[in-house]
């Protein structure tokens, strides 16, 4: 442990690995003093540990009914959140939810910022009429009210937890476009990047090998600032009907069960709803504390 | 003009403020187009035909012709564009399949009941937030700006139709302090029609102008929840964005220079940092107002509230794509009108944009 410590905190690091790992723990370290954001990391990293788990966790089947036990009251011998109108436990419901949400957590995240950074660093790198025409575009989605397109699309497309998927990533890729052309015009005339156009590189290979990269700290940090809000579109797309349908247990889903019989069974309604909302306080902290420690503008606040 | 080319330089102020707003009015028609282009897109990859909507299914060959022909469904693509511009710049939104209605004058009914729901949810949202940030920014790090910043984040983290649902449960349900779910009691709601003139369709004002003030009363018990919700979801928007302005502003040497003076720090805040943080907040108020007419969707649904966020998810419901639609577009348009309005506001306020 000494020998590792002394090699990470060797000023004169011999080998690019040992920089590079000294600078992480650096980071990491300035990361461990924040305990907002050390509870943000270990709520999600609880969140992946259940999802993984959820079979071994959960006491019962998510979807199988049992009617005798309908709408058993939280800390019932047995379901100690309860159960809902068709006798599922709450807790083994909440268990596999938990896998639906970062499943399209994780799809969006795929998809939306990799799309982003495409049209941002090509609009950024290539100026002109490109950049104009295609910051116009994400300037148009951009205006839009994110969930009410959602909406629309989900609309057209047709209820489901793909297409759910698919219309929140349209909804949230301009930010990405934004940030990372940003990022593209500081680097578009360094040096060494004139250096490899000057080796006889494409503009692909440019873009691909040597300005995508540059973005992917800003980009990295603005991606767990919104997996938040993805959570809350997809529960809101959920809890409308129109995302992941019925038996699945997705959160939102489960919610819109329980307000039938919200004054009389309140925890049908009430348990998803706080895991949504814990899920996405760790988000954020996690969010806000990478923020902190990776983004040199605010690290002198 | 001649005048102007003389020092090209430095155009006249008054000259290039309306420059600048004449491009603002460009970039609002075109952000405007891009808006209908993608409703239009939506609207013709709908698998649901709109000729068999009208119709029913029991509708014959001749029939369906024509009305492809009226509706133009047999024009090439670029002219039904051209056609769909014209007709929503003259405000024809189509017509509900639902209710047969046009749709405009649908929304128009539907619409004052948003407006009044998210107005008096940034008031709250306002009157919360800035001073909560102030709070933060004067004493950076300390329990008060911790507790402050958890409050704020909360905001962000919550499902708004959760907590909806839970402010019903304890509010209504357990303690009864507010009304339930609707704009008015049941009992009311029948005399809604003979007692009160619908004026502005907001029905605040439109009992207050009537002077039905019992009435009022309850729509005050009504909408004070819902509007709480919603203000609390942009104050913590509002509260963060104040804190961060505020910081930086007090970091300036005109404060020190106040402070060394004597000046009671009350009004260093309020009076000197305050006119400064107000231009950039200006922003922040507009954003999160256009924001609040977007969260009113799912809160409306939980309160059953009759405005456009609920008049959109019943549409989607049945289907009824043109409505759907035509609330897209109003909601967009909305949206994007505050953002111009507000960037305009920002350069009339701050002296260095002119």
């Amino acid at each position: 442990m000494t020998t590792l410590n002394t090699w990470l905190m060797d000023p004169n690091p011999k080998s690019r690995l040992q920089s590079r790992a000294a600078q992480t723990w650096l980071t990491w370290l300035r990361f461990r003093r924040n305990p907002l954001a050390m509870i943000g990391l270990i709520i999600s990293l609880a969140l992946i540990f259940m999802s993984i788990f959820a079979p071994l966790l959960a006491p019962y089947d998510p979807i199988a009914q049992s009617l005798a036990d309908r709408l058993q009251p939280p800390l019932t011998p047995g379901h100690w959140m309860g159960t809902d109108d068709f006798g599922r436990d709450i807790w083994s419901r909440i268990l596999f939810g938990s896998r639906i949400t970062l499943y399209i957590v994780l799809l969006v995240i795929i998809t939306a910022p990799v799309f982003g950074l495409i049209v941002g660093t090509v609009s950024g790198y290539f100026g002109g009429w490109v950049d104009s025409v295609l910051m116009r575009i994400t300037d148009i989605f951009l205006a839009f009210p994110k969930l009410i397109l959602a909406l629309a699309l989900v609309a057209v497309l047709g209820p489901g937890m793909v297409n759910a998927v698919l219309a929140i990533a349209l909804t949230s890729w301009p930010p990405y476009a934004r940030v990372a052309r940003a990022e593209t015009l500081t680097v578009r005339n360094s040096d060494y990047i004139a250096a490899t156009r000057l080796q006889g590189a494409s503009a692909t290979r440019l873009i691909w090998g040597h300005i995508m990269p540059m973005c992917l700290p800003s980009v990295i940090i603005r991606v767990t600032l919104d997996m938040a809000g993805v959570i809350l579109t997809a529960a809101g797309l959920g809890f409308l009907g129109l995302g992941v349908q019925p038996p699945l247990p997705e959160w939102g889903l489960m919610i819109s069960a329980g307000r039938k019989f919200l004054f009389e069974q309140w925890w049908v309604a009430t348990m998803p709803g706080l895991a949504i909302f814990i899920v996405s306080l760790g988000f954020n902290l996690l969010g806000d504390g990478l923020r902190d420690v990776l983004d040199p503008r605010s690290a002198g606040k | 003009m001649a005048e102007l080319s003389d020092t090209p330089a430095q155009p006249h102020a008054a000259v290039s403020f309306l420059k600048q707003t004449a491009n603002t009015v460009c970039s609002l028609l075109i952000t405007f187009l891009g808006l209908l282009a993608v409703t239009f897109i939506i609207a013709r990859i709908v698998p649901v035909d709109p000729v068999t909507a009208i119709l029913g299914e029991r509708a014959t060959g001749e029939q369906i012709a024509t009305l492809r022909t009226k509706l133009g469904l047999d024009d090439p693509l670029w002219q039904q564009f051209l056609i769909y511009i014209r007709d929503v710049f003259h405000g024809d939104l189509g017509l509900s399949i639902r209710t047969r209605d046009p749709i405009l004058s649908e929304i128009g009914r539907y619409f004052p009941a948003t407006l009044e729901l998210s107005t008096l949810g940034i008031i709250i949202g306002i009157f919360i937030g800035i001073p909560a940030g102030v709070l933060g920014a004067t004493k950076p790090g300390s329990w008060r700006d911790q507790i402050v910043r958890l409050i704020g984040l909360m905001g962000y983290s919550m499902p708004v139709f959760w907590l909806g649902l839970m402010g019903l449960l304890l509010f209504y349900g357990h303690l009864g302090w507010v009304g339930g779910p609707g704009r008015l009691d049941s009992m009311y709601e029948m005399m809604l029609d003979m007692k009160v003139k619908p004026v502005t369709h907001m029905i605040l004002i439109d009992t207050a102008l009537a002077g039905e003030w019992d009435m009022f009363r309850n729509a005050l018990s009504h909408i004070i929840l819902p509007a709480s919700i919603l203000g609390y979801l942009s104050m913590a928007y509002i509260s963060r964005m104040t804190r961060s302005f505020m910081m930086n502003e007090l970091g300036q040497e005109y404060i020190t220079t106040a402070r060394v003076k004597g000046m009671p720090e009350r009004r260093v805040i309020w009076v000197h940092a305050m006119r400064n943080v107000a231009v950039p907040l200006i922003t922040v108020i507009a954003l999160s107002y256009a924001n609040l007419l977007e969260g009113a969707v799912l809160t409306e649904t939980i309160f059953a509230w009759p405005g456009l966020g609920r008049y959109i998810t019943d549409a989607l419901l049945i289907n009824d794509m043109p409505a759907v639609l035509g609330g897209t577009i109003v909601v967009g348009a909305v949206y994007i009108g505050i953002n111009m309005f507000s960037d305009f506001l920002y350069r009339l306020a701050d002296p260095r944009a002119k």
